[in-house]
């Protein structure tokens, strides 16, 4: 199941940044980018939280710029 | 497991921390990955455009800025964080004395509601867009935008804050999982622009026509104004001084196994203060260019709104970004807030002082103009915390090198070392008189304060510690 939701982690983020690079290269058209990452975004919200259970990192109480 | 001593961080908070716990190289790189691609970004970026800095200064400019800090944290932070081992504020407390500490630390968590303030401001931005209410940045400092912005201002905020009063566990651990989409929403943001702008070939992104024709606009709309190479240098580089000339960042390096761990920030530097800071100008120079009058508010000037700029390039997911960026970076610095607050006032609970970080917060972010001036905050920010890193490193390398007790307030029991509260106070407050009264550029004053600090740590302890160092800590 891990891998699975690590897969699919890796697929939606492909969603956000692949689109993307179509349209600068000409391929797709811009509604069609927006609609691709917003799905992209659910499925990635859905899916890494099942494998991405990792211990909170040291400084998770700190502060950044 | 409560949540004070859930997180690492929270352990071995009085004692150095043992073998048993450092960690490898890994841990830090994986860390510093999803550090840095927050709130700020979206503010930052699009603020050197308005500031009128050239591409060619920002992409050199901020290349060199981000190099120096990485340096300052493996040559300055972590060999101190390994030979010692400690927290920041136990290392402090063991020189200045715990009540100065405790006033460092309320200073601390003042200035962290302001910045929560402006992040508030920035997720507010964004949850306006859809209910079409604009974001207007007012002309006078302590001016408020229009009552609309102003009233989500004041919900977002009540939310931000009843949230941080649960505890940032929860929020940090989504802030954990969020981190590379963002990181990937910021670079989709950047080459979404610069193909609106039509900068989709070698000779469109030398030429830079399109970031001109942007910084042409802006200074028409508002005034001339430069930002010089000089100036992107040091601000990228200062601009987390809180972190590694103050020192700051000791907390996190105590833990490292290997020297080479202090290599880490370069990977949160070069994709927060990087690419996300390039990507967020380009949304700002891809409106004007797309539809300038979007960008103009009602006073006729430039504003750069981060929820309308992410949204005009990626639609819902730039919205869903900001509003997250925003809320997990205000989130834990309202919590550290109240912290630092519950510091202060101990028979107060963590509770009520996190809802007071938070109302402080939530007025600072009704007043757009803090957010609109946020490389001044940093700056400031950067002045006034990271000058107290000089003390730390003149008391490990330098002191009693002159003759002079180490770690003077652990060895004499005293609540406040003189040396350290003028040799601190002094620098800034001049610093601070330039910034507000005389419009210095806020970065500058780091480093000239932190070596004054330095110095005149040296200088008075000199002449107030009471008998010569015998080499031993009782």
């Amino acid at each position: 199941m891990k891998n699975f939701a690590k897969m699919m982690s890796l697929i939606t983020l492909c969603m956000i940044v692949v689109p993307c690079s179509l349209f600068f290269a000409g391929a797709i058209e811009l509604p069609l980018v927006k609609s691709i990452a917003l799905f992209g975004t659910i499925g990635w919200f859905i899916f890494t939280p099942i494998w991405m259970s990792r211990q909170l990192p040291i400084d998770a109480a700190e502060v950044e710029i | 497991m409560s949540e004070e001593n859930s997180n690492a961080g929270g352990e071995f908070e009085r004692e150095p921390v043992p073998e048993s716990a450092r960690m490898g190289n890994g841990k830090f790189w994986g860390m510093y990955a999803g550090e840095h691609a927050a709130g700020t970004e979206f503010m930052i970026g699009p603020l050197f455009l308005a500031a009128g800095a050239s591409l060619s200064d920002l992409l050199l400019g901020l290349l060199l800025g981000n190099l120096l800090a990485v340096l300052t944290w493996r040559f300055l932070v972590v060999p101190i964080a390994m030979a010692k081992r400690l927290t920041l504020y136990y290392q402090l407390e063991r020189i200045a004395g715990g009540s100065l500490v405790k006033f460092y630390n309320l200073v601390n968590g003042l200035l962290f509601c302001f910045l929560a303030g402006a992040m508030v401001t920035v997720s507010a931005s964004a949850v306006g867009v859809p209910f079409d209410i604009r974001f207007d940045v007012p002309e006078n400092f302590f001016g408020l935008s229009n009552p609309s912005f102003t009233l989500l201002v004041v919900i977002v905020g009540a939310v931000i804050t009843a949230v941080a009063a649960g505890g940032y566990e929860r929020v940090a651990r989504f802030a954990n999982i969020a981190a590379p989409w963002m990181i990937a929403v910021f670079a989709c943001c950047g080459i979404v622009s610069l193909s609106q702008m039509g900068a989709t070939n070698a000779s469109a992104l030398s030429e830079g026509k399109f970031w001109s024709d942007a910084i042409a606009f802006v200074q028409e709309k508002n005034g001339p104004g430069t930002f010089s190479f000089w100036q992107i240098v040091v601000f990228a580089w200062l601009c987390n001084g809180a972190m590694h000339f103050g020192m700051s960042d000791l907390t996190i390096f105590r833990f490292a196994k290997s020297k080479s761990s202090g290599w880490a920030p370069a990977i949160g530097m070069f994709l927060g203060h990087y690419m996300a800071w390039i990507a967020a100008a380009l949304l700002l120079a891809a409106l004007i260019k797309l539809q300038p009058a979007l960008v103009v508010g009602d006073d006729g000037k430039v504003t750069a709104n981060p929820g309308l700029l992410a949204y005009q390039a990626v639609g819902w997911t730039g919205i869903i970004c900001v509003v997250i960026a925003g809320w997990t970076t205000a989130n834990p610095t309202i919590y550290r807030a109240g912290l630092a607050f519950q510091g202060m006032f101990p028979r107060s609970s963590r509770t009520a002082m996190t809802l007071v970080a938070g109302v402080v917060a939530t007025i600072a972010g009704a007043f757009p103009n803090l957010s609109a001036q946020l490389l001044d905050f940093v700056g400031t920010y950067g002045t006034v915390l990271g000058t107290m890193g000089a003390v730390i490193f003149v008391d490990f390398y330098l002191i009693q090198k002159f003759g002079l007790r180490a770690e003077y307030a652990a060895v004499t029991g005293a609540r406040i070392n003189s040396a350290v509260l003028i040799s601190w106070v002094l620098p800034v407050a001049v610093a601070l008189y330039f910034i507000l009264a005389k419009g210095f550029f806020a970065a500058y004053a780091v480093i000239p304060c932190w070596f004054t600090c330095g110095v005149l740590y040296l200088l008075i302890s000199k002449l107030t510690q009471r008998s010569p160092a015998d080499g031993t800590i009782s």
